[in-house]
């Protein structure tokens, strides 16, 4: 009976080979040829030219991971205190953005955040420019918000959140409440709980929080455009321009890819290693 | 006194959060209301832009895609990984480790990998076919399709990074069940497929309902991946408003998002409000 089930996946596992692993051996191929066919190491050599998008991805990535971290866990831990109802309601208010496109989102903090968009007409509403230029003399009418890093960093914690929230929020409410307990029994007080038993134990959630935000981000192409109005290049615009854009070249775009497969793989190893990460992955 | 303060505080938190999320969502409603053309002046109420919006094949264009692809995305998925995920359940462990690594790699890939890569096998895979296609036509006068990027496409790559999550959702309730009740079902005088469709589907049905609706969520979602498998002449909504974007985008997307936004709204609501009850159901009893 078990064996002969196990025929069911058969099919799935010819499709796997042929869209999951041929298009990737599919990219190690072209990153490792140029474009008459032979092989070279070139493309990887020229990404030199690119070290400060890399950098720049990899920093605003980060600082976003954080800022979602720094929210994140509090809001988990919160929701998990709360009754059933109050936590039903939460998990699907924080899924229902999701239903609106990521890209609409985008756009909305966009007329946000231009420069006679709502929030400086709000500031200049209360007089804060005023204030401000009576105060150092300046002559201010309105704060650049679209084109830094910062409102890239905004867009990405915006649109990833959730990704942190859940997978954090679905370790702690599985939390076996007796070893709380049992730690309160032997004389912790609650600063010593959180920091002995519910952090550590919420680990897992929070690695996989970390992957399923920190992925996405270094990797947006959207967000930074629309933000970053084209100043803020990420990883994810020199892919899309090797293939779709001007700078038509899929052999340097799929080197830069697989650089970020590889990161993903470590990402991906870094879970596994301290725990079961496939579990937790499951909580969108 | 003090522990209330704390929970007064937290909740203030969460508020600020939710507000923090919605904020832009609001936004995009109340401005799909307006009269003018500006997402930041407020020029009064009307009903312009639905009116604009049922009008615009484009946009009208772009959204039957985008349900389409989703739905036919969804319901493929749904099937095709609720049957993997049993054979994987009774695969031995050994086969099972290494394929599971497999099936999570579009998961764990940012999207823009799995867009490139999925986009240059099909470029690559096309163009030997119709290379192979041109060959027939000129030496043996035989002709079939040339294949491009298009809906096809479209629809291969949303299955493709749909099943995992599908996978992932009906796994655990494999496991969870109980071994024997197959066995059972057998020795009571069911076949082994009578056994599948009345003892395991009833089982696994809660992972195979969550797991659809992800499905379905990514795919509405999704940009990345279809901006690079769709070709030119396909366009799903996500697409056509980064299109928008570059020029200006006309408030006829906020309009349709208000209605899908609504659309949505209704349905989880009404899909908690039945869960709460047959949980409750399930409490009497």
């Amino acid at each position: 009976m078990k064996n002969k089930l196990s025929l069911f996946a058969v099919p799935y596992v010819i499709w796997m080979a042929l869209l999951v692993v041929a298009p990737i051996v599919m990219v190690v191929i072209y990153a490792f040829s140029t474009a008459g066919g032979g092989f070279t190491l070139d493309n990887f050599t020229r990404m030199g030219i690119y070290a400060s998008i890399f950098t720049r991805s990899f920093k605003l990535a980060l600082i976003a991971t954080a800022v979602c971290l720094l929210i994140g866990y509090p809001v988990a831990y919160a929701m998990a205190k709360e009754g059933p109802g109050f936590r039903r309601v939460a998990s699907v208010l924080i899924m229902l953005p999701m239903w609106v496109n990521f890209l609409l989102r985008t756009y909305a903090w966009m007329s946000i955040l231009e420069k006679n968009g709502l929030l400086n007409q709000f500031f200049s509403a209360i007089g804060l420019f005023d204030l401000i230029n009576s105060l150092f003399g300046t002559n201010i009418q309105y704060f650049k918000m679209i084109g830094t890093p910062g409102a890239v960093v905004l867009g990405m914690v915006y649109n990833y959140l959730p990704f942190m929230i859940l997978p954090i929020y679905s370790v702690i409410i599985k939390l076996d409440h007796s070893l709380v307990e049992a730690a309160r029994d032997l004389g912790a007080n609650s600063t010593q709980v959180f920091e002995k038993v519910i952090f550590p134990l919420s680990l897992p959630g929070i690695l996989s929080g970390v992957t399923m935000v920190f992925v996405p981000s270094v990797s947006t192409f959207a967000i930074s455009r629309l933000l970053g109005g084209g100043t803020q290049m990420m990883l994810g615009d020199l892919i899309e321009q090797q293939f779709l854009g001007g700078a038509y070249n899929p052999h340097l775009g799929s080197a830069i890819a697989l650089v970020m497969m590889v990161i993903v793989v470590v990402c991906m190893w870094l879970m596994n290693h301290f725990g079961e990460g496939e579990e937790q992955a499951v909580m969108l | 006194m003090k522990t209330s303060r704390i929970r007064l505080g937290s909740r203030l938190f969460m508020g600020l959060v939710f507000l923090f999320l919605y904020a832009p969502i609001l936004l995009l409603i109340i401005f799909s209301f307006n009269a003018g053309n500006s997402n930041v002046v407020w020029k009064g109420f009307s009903l312009h832009w639905y009116t604009q919006l049922f009008q615009d094949r484009i946009v009208m264009g772009s959204v039957y895609t985008t349900l389409l692809v989703s739905l036919l995305a969804t319901v493929i998925a749904t099937a095709a990984g609720t049957f993997a995920a049993i054979g994987f359940y009774a695969m031995k462990r050994r086969w099972r480790t290494p394929l599971m690594t497999i099936n999570n790699i579009p998961m764990m890939n940012a999207d823009i990998v799995t867009g490139v890569s999925l986009c240059l096998f099909f470029v690559a895979t096309f163009a030997g076919w119709n290379g192979l296609v041109t060959w027939l036509e000129t030496s043996y006068r035989l002709t079939a399709p040339r294949l491009y990027l298009g809906f096809g496409t479209l629809l291969l790559a949303h299955v493709s990074f749909n099943i995992p999550y599908v996978i992932l959702n009906v796994m655990p309730k494999l496991r969870q069940m109980d071994k024997n009740l197959l066995d059972a079902a057998q020795d009571l005088g069911c076949t082994w497929m009578q056994a599948f469709w009345k003892v395991a589907i009833p089982e696994i049905k809660p992972g195979i309902v969550s797991g659809a609706l992800i499905a379905f969520t990514m795919s509405v979602d999704d940009f990345v991946i279809s901006y690079f498998t769709a070709g030119s002449a396909t366009s799903t909504l996500a697409m056509s408003i980064y299109s928008m974007t570059k020029k200006r985008v006309s408030p006829e997307i906020n309009a349709i998002s208000t209605l899908l936004f609504g659309a949505v709204l209704v349905l989880l609501v009404l899909v908690n409000v039945m869960e709460a009850r047959g949980e409750q159901a399930k409490k009497r009893r």
